[in-house]
């Protein structure tokens, strides 16, 4: 204790007891709002995210026949602390017509930090405005120089009676494995 | 650990500055009357971290401050024990500011050369209560929504600048947004700010001149460490220990009190709100307006509180006379006891009031309901809060029955808000309308006449009431057995949300019934039942007290299907648009006991506040 190093009046073991209640006790009167105030501030880490259910987000006809990818909204349910809101946006995803009608779906977001990829259609590639990572049409790293750690995420998408489901969810940026944010 | 010591020491001069702070000088030793200043020290210190954290959950706008505040209190972990410490310790400071006070001005401390520091002091008391008043409104809530109404208008009527100041100070003409966001900037940027200034001039004052000894002196003088500084410490955990036990005291008396501070329903500018009253440090001015009649409150609200805080500011002064500072006590003396006594009777003319005492049982319920509905499932519309109590038939249904219904039905014998109602009933009483038990007592022969059910109608001579006095009365126990069959039928009709299980569970019962009803019973010769009949004069008894036969009949009881032409003073409340189709669908669920309840809750509930 810097109390020590102070060139007080006589320290006996009395005027050590007193010192050591003095500071024991106003740190416990002091310590009681801090931690409540520390309680709530870290209670975003007590909350899990829900996982993405599938949800409607075009029909199989709206995607072109040749495979070329198309962005759509996503629209969920989605709770921002004390308010529910019903069928909002809560992200994009880019969804591409493959063989035998089938339906590839990518999250629009970079994984590399976030940013909103582009399709660019004379390179037939995405390109992230950001920092420049490219990725191929099935979302994998184009130019091995891109600082995105993986490639774009792909996520679960069938169709149903000619509807496009797509279970949306977002992923964590900056690292090589695709996990999800929770 | 020295040697970073003695870095920090040679470049920031801790050292100095430790021994500054520590060894200040207490003449005649450390007395627990020197307390005061550091206990609101820390309590400021309490505030400033409790309020910054609070921040981060605040969200000041119309639609989003209650909602977040509730939020925080309710959903966020530790956040009922952050919003209490932040409350109760507004209020313990306002006692400890006091007590400071006095104890100032008790030994003298206010006197030359400390003049300065003792108007600083009392710039820093109205600071403290301009945060108290400005965070009072925050919440959003009915109360403090009203009460600062009160605090706003009566800004409006001081002289020249008074409607400006309160159009700048609300942010325009009315209550909104920028209300809050004004009020939010004050209470925790600009009054924050110039209390970390001042308290700094105070301090250093207080410094400067040293410490004002209590005479005579007990011991030699000592220095602030530690033994001053061991009292402060006790003297701030025991501040923190009353916050605490503020806190709990409702849950320690009662499993079910409340944890923390009150948080009010969601702020209505379109629900009275007869339990306005400010925080209890201002009552004693409340109580004091009820003395100024119309036009002459300014005296009361602004000239004489000015003029008295103004010879509390001169107090310095007036003590240099002989007989000064006996004045200046007595002074002091007089203010505190006339607050207090203003406090006493105000408390008590509440306490006498029973429009006052209904006003705040019906606050606490409509708060209940509001938390209760904003933490369901559903969440909270974008709209707010405030339009879950507006949609709710828990909330409504008993004051639309009081305002609509009450002049001739009852409800449990009251006026469905549980206020009794002078005049005598003249038609039915609509507690449990569409179950079981009600029709038992419609067919009961000793009960039809009376005023719960035909006894103030015309109807108390009807067919319907003879054959219940006639054929019912002369029942065999077997007929008996066949008329609950019949009621359970009937009632099934209903299909109430506390009958469920029954309805479920008896089908086969009420099957019978449906057949009894239509053949033995006779009940088809005046009523219409799951078939179309020209015939028939009394009402519909197909879905009868269901929802769809509730709103149709609320609409218009004139209608054929009920009591056509014979119809009693009922208005068609929904066709001559007494009410609007909300309103009755409010009524008609309120009526059938349908509405959102909580989970755990669900089984403990009941329709209105009992009585008392």
């Amino acid at each position: 204790m810097e109390t020590k190093e102070l060139n007080g009046p006589v320290s006996d073991r009395r005027s050590f007891f007193k010192k050591a209640a003095a500071v024991v006790i106003g740190g416990i009167a002091g310590l009681v709002p801090a931690l409540a105030g520390l309680m709530v501030w870290l209670d975003p880490l007590r909350h899990k995210a829900a996982a993405g259910s599938a949800v409607k987000v075009t029909t199989l006809d709206a995607l072109p026949a040749d495979g070329i990818p198309r962005k759509f909204p996503v629209l969920a349910d989605r709770t921002d602390a004390w308010n529910k809101y019903l069928h909002v946006p809560v992200g994009a995803v880019y969804l591409r017509r493959t063989t035998g009608d089938k339906v590839e779906a990518l999250n629009v977001v970079c994984p590399h930090a976030g940013c909103f990829v582009d399709f660019r259609g004379d390179s037939g590639q995405f390109h992230c405005p950001c920092h420049n990572s490219t990725f191929a049409l099935d979302g994998g790293i184009a130019n091995p120089s891109s600082p995105a750690p993986r490639g774009l995420d792909s996520l679960q998408a069938e169709v149903r009676n000619g509807e496009v489901w797509v279970a949306f969810q977002n992923f964590k940026a900056g690292q090589k494995e695709k996990v999800p944010t929770a | 650990m020295k040697g970073v010591f003695d870095w920090l020491d040679n470049r920031a001069g801790v050292r100095k500055l430790a021994k500054e702070a520590l060894y200040e000088n207490v003449p005649g030793g450390a007395r627990w009357r020197y307390v005061w200043g550091s206990t609101l020290t820390f309590a400021i210190g309490v505030q400033f971290i409790t309020g910054i954290f609070l921040w981060m959950g605040y969200s000041p706008s119309a639609q989003t401050a209650w909602e977040s505040v509730n939020y925080i209190q309710s959903e966020m972990s530790g956040g009922w024990l952050l919003r209490g410490i932040h409350h109760y310790t507004a209020q313990v400071m306002t006692v400890l500011l006091v007590l400071h006070l006095m104890q100032v001005v008790i030994d003298g401390a206010y006197k030359a050369p400390r003049e300065v520091n003792f108007w600083f002091g009392l710039l820093l008391l109205q600071l403290v209560l301009a945060l108290s008043l400005t965070g009072y409104l925050l919440p959003w809530d009915q109360k403090g929504f009203w009460a600062t109404k009160v605090a706003t208008n009566i800004m409006a009527i001081a002289p020249v600048a008074g409607p400006a100041l309160q159009r700048i100070v609300i942010g325009g003409s009315d209550y909104g947004h920028h209300t809050l966001t004004r009020f939010f900037a004050l209470h925790a940027g600009v009054l924050p700010g110039a209390l970390i200034a001042l308290i700094v001039g105070h301090v250093y004052l207080f410094r400067l001149h040293g410490l004002k000894a209590r005479e005579p002196k007990r011991k030699p003088d000592a220095t602030f460490w530690p033994d001053q500084v061991l009292m402060d410490a006790v003297a701030c955990l025991a501040v923190m220990a009353a916050v605490l036990f503020l806190i709990v005291r409702h849950r320690i008396f009662s499993p079910t009190g409340q944890l923390g501070a009150e948080l009010g329903a969601p702020a209505d500018p379109s629900e009275p709100y007869s339990a306005a009253r400010p925080d209890w440090y201002f009552l004693f001015l409340f109580q004091f307006l009820k003395y100024f009649p119309g036009h002459t409150e300014i005296w009361g609200a602004i000239f004489i509180p000015s003029l008295l805080l103004a010879v509390v500011f001169l107090m310095p002064i007036l003590g240099r006379w002989k007989l000064g500072h006996r004045f200046n006590l007595g002074l002091l003396g007089a203010v505190l006891a006339g607050a207090g006594l203003l406090t006493f009777l105000a408390l008590a003319e509440d306490r006498h009031n029973s429009d006052y005492q209904f006003a705040a049982k019906n606050a606490e319920r409509e708060a209940e309901r509001a938390k209760a509905l904003a933490n369901s499932p559903a969440g909270v519309p974008a709209g707010g809060a405030v339009a879950l109590l507006r949609a709710d038939p828990f909330t409504q249904g008993p004051k639309l029955f009081a305002e609509h219904c009450a002049s001739c039905h009852r409800f449990d014998g009251h006026d469905g808000t549980g206020r009794p109602v002078k005049d005598p009933p003249v038609a039915s009483d609509l507690k449990g309308f569409g179950s079981r038990a009600w029709l038992t007592g419609l067919l009961d022969p000793e009960r039809i006449s009376t005023t719960n059910y035909f006894g103030g109608t015309k109807f108390k001579d009807s067919k319907m009431s003879k054959f219940v006095k006639k054929d019912v009365a002369g029942y065999t126990p077997e007929q008996k057995e066949q008329l609950k069959k019949v009621i359970a039928a009937v009632s099934g009709e209903a299909k109430l949300k506390a009958q469920q299980a029954d309805d479920l569970r008896d089908q086969p019962l009420i099957t019978e019934g449906c057949d009894l009803l239509k053949n033995a019973m006779k009940c088809t010769d005046c009523h219409q039942f799951h078939a179309r009949d020209e015939e028939a004069t009394a009402p519909d008894l197909t879905g009868w007290g269901s929802r769809d036969w509730l709103v149709k009949f609320l609409n218009n009881p004139a209608h054929p299907d009920f009591y056509g032409a014979r119809n009693d003073r009922m208005p068609a409340f929904g066709e001559k648009q007494i009410l609007d189709a909300m309103q009755i669908g409010l009524l008609a669920d309120w009526l059938r006991g349908d509405w959102y309840e909580a989970e755990e809750a669900a089984n403990t509930k009941s329709q209105t506040p009992s009585p008392r």
